[in-house]
């Protein structure tokens, strides 16, 4: 790619060290998570790869004819949706999940500071 | 010196980015710190897409011209997107959320497929290796795209039944092998060898065809309960998709994020084919819910009904329930309902606790999320290997709306279909009570032993009423005590 002449060209070797280390990182973070979150790390993930979106301004940024436009629009237009959408559920439902003492802490705690404040 | 800059600032940011995304993964493993990952994985979104916007500084010639244009068109479409997708998001009901996932991964598929394109029909691409890559990145994002649409047409029930036409292995072959052929084509043609025929961006088109419809035909034969799967494959497709085209853009955040979420994705299908006692290739390779014929009069004896009430009280004055919740209780949206009932169980010191089978519903983990809207706390719900050894036990087992997953066909008949599946094992149980919408067969429409067993009764009826009856039934004994 013309536009992006680091150092470090990522290329061959490097690439696939990337990939490797990565897909074994996502392995072992991803086998910690309980099944009880199966579907916001499923949602949350889904969030994750709304990051295309960043390579989709990169090709419309760079588009120079009206079709790479076209094609360019729809691709942040995708990647967009896909991170606003993939964080909101994930944010709704991983604020759902609550232990059995959560509640009556809170309600303790909070009965308490009203308690302080009538005396 | 603004080039180098902008480099290094789009770097750093891609780089927090990456950080980010895979420390707030990290958070999700446990319900308490999961949802400030999930913040902190937004944050390195965030970063990310505006510091591409430095991305203007370095265009290439032929787009300076463009590049108010681009800009608006970029803007309007972040808007667009972003704006539309969230509020969306933030309204639709739970009991949707396989659906919404489906369509979140079609989009990133979507997108991936799209940077692809624009690759292509720019000719940006240098060198074997990396056109290569842009294929097979695009190839895997249009068919999560058209894969995805099919699955969320089925989930939301757009599309009824699994359509399988005689021959769909070989359609399905034909589509692959054609949509390979074509990308060998661009390639040979892109490489100086070989000739074209077509003009090369005639080639991309069909190339693009032939992909969204090799996941359309992949994906129109799978039924309902085999959708945890597909979601997973396609989860991980478009983790795949999105690493690939961020190596053709030389963009190390999408390499790291798209191969994480494959991973992810991978570890996820894995995890539902072990649930369901199938391997990978088997998913991957045969119609999904492709099942035997059930053989008939192999069981004998016949399903005994009772009146929701009866059983109400029987569990009110029962010790410990466990209760086993499947697709059905997502589909009648009783999950409000059933917490109620199972409140007023606890308060006449019941023991009772949930039991969710990997593959309930239609997603992996969808039980334990429409629970959790309930507001059952967490620690109240049990995965099958932690609470299948306390079934034998236990006072009463309560079926609602599931049905393969609790089949002892699976642990004892090796004819079945199903034999060999991990089940939970509510049988055990010395009362067993089954909510069900009618006397039909599962989905799967194998016979289900445990409906015929002499300690199970079945309570017909949509799972929503039926708990309505119930939580009446026990009130109305507080009532009649005070």
């Amino acid at each position: 790619m013309p536009a992006m002449n680091f150092d470090i060209a990522m290329t061959g070797f490097v690439a696939l060290y990337i990939f490797m280390l990565a897909a074994f990182a996502g392995w072992v973070i991803i086998g910690n998570v309980p099944a009880i979150l199966h579907t916001p790390l499923m949602s949350g993930s889904n969030f994750v790869h709304g990051i295309v979106v960043v390579g989709g301004l990169f090709a419309l940024f760079n588009a120079s004819t009206r079709l790479e436009q076209a094609i360019g629009f729809f691709a942040v237009l995708l990647g967009a949706g896909n991170a606003a959408g993939g964080y909101a559920v994930t944010d709704r439902m991983l604020a759902m999940f609550k232990t059995s003492d959560t509640k009556p802490k809170a309600t303790h705690a909070h009965a308490r500071v009203h308690h302080l404040k009538k005396s | 010196m603004l080039t180098l800059v902008s480099q290094f600032v789009i770097g750093g940011a891609d780089l927090g980015a990456a950080f980010l995304f895979m420390f707030g993964l990290k958070r999700m493993s446990s319900p308490a710190t999961a949802p400030s990952g999930i913040r902190v994985a937004g944050i390195g979104m965030i970063a990310a897409v505006l510091a591409s916007f430095l991305y203007l500084f370095t265009v290439d010639t032929a787009a300076r011209p463009h590049m108010m244009v681009n800009i608006g068109l970029a803007v309007t479409a972040l808007l667009i997107g972003g704006v539309g997708a969230w509020f969306v998001g933030r309204k639709v009901a739970m009991t949707a959320m396989p659906q919404m996932v489906a369509i979140y991964n079609g989009m990133g598929g979507g997108a991936a497929g799209s940077i692809a394109a624009v690759e292509l029909f720019g000719g940006r691409t240098h060198g074997a290796t990396q056109l290569v890559v842009t294929l097979l990145g695009g190839l895997i994002g249009a068919v999560s795209l058209s894969g995805s649409l099919i699955a969320w047409a089925k989930l939301d029930g757009v599309l009824k039944k699994p359509l399988r036409v005689n021959g769909q292995q070989f359609a399905n072959a034909a589509a692959m092998v054609a949509t390979l052929a074509v990308a060998g084509v661009i390639l040979a043609s892109s490489l100086g060898q070989g000739p074209l025929w077509l003009t090369m961006p005639t080639w991309i088109w069909i190339f693009f065809a032939c992909a969204l419809v090799f996941g359309v035909l992949m994906t129109l034969p799978i039924g309902g309960a085999d959708m945890p799967v597909v979601i997973s494959i396609y989860n991980a497709f478009t983790g795949l998709a999105v690493g690939l085209e961020g190596f053709v853009l030389q963009n190390p955040a999408l390499m790291i994020a798209g191969m994480v979420v494959g991973a992810a994705g991978l570890l996820l299908t894995v995890i539902m084919a072990k649930a369901m006692n199938r391997s990978i290739a088997n998913v991957l390779f045969t119609n999904f819910g492709d099942v035997a014929k059930p053989k008939p009069g192999a069981i004998q004896g016949s399903e005994r009904p009772t009146e929701a009430s009866d059983a109400a009280i029987k569990m009110r004055y029962a010790g410990s329930v466990i209760i086993v919740p499947g697709y059905g209780l997502a589909a009648a949206h009783a999950q409000q309902k059933l917490f109620e009932f199972v409140k007023l169980l606890l308060a006449a010191k019941v023991s009772v606790r949930f039991a969710i089978h990997p593959v309930a519903g239609r997603m992996p983990g969808q039980m334990d999320v429409l629970l959790a809207e309930a507001g059952v706390p967490y620690d109240m719900i049990f995965q099958l290997d932690d609470i299948n050894d306390d079934f034998a036990s236990t006072d009463v087992a309560l079926i609602i709306g599931a049905n393969d997953v609790v089949n002892p066909a699976a642990r004892t008949d090796k004819s079945s279909p199903i034999f060999g599946m991990p089940i939970l094992n509510a049988d055990k149980a010395k009362q067993v009570y089954v909510i069900k919408r009618g006397q039909g067969k599962g989905y799967s429409g194998i016979v289900n032993a445990l409906f015929y067993s002499p300690n199970c009764n079945m309570v017909y009826g949509d799972a929503q009423a039926v708990l309505i009856k119930m939580i009446e039934a026990v009130r109305g004994l507080g009532a009649a005590a005070a």
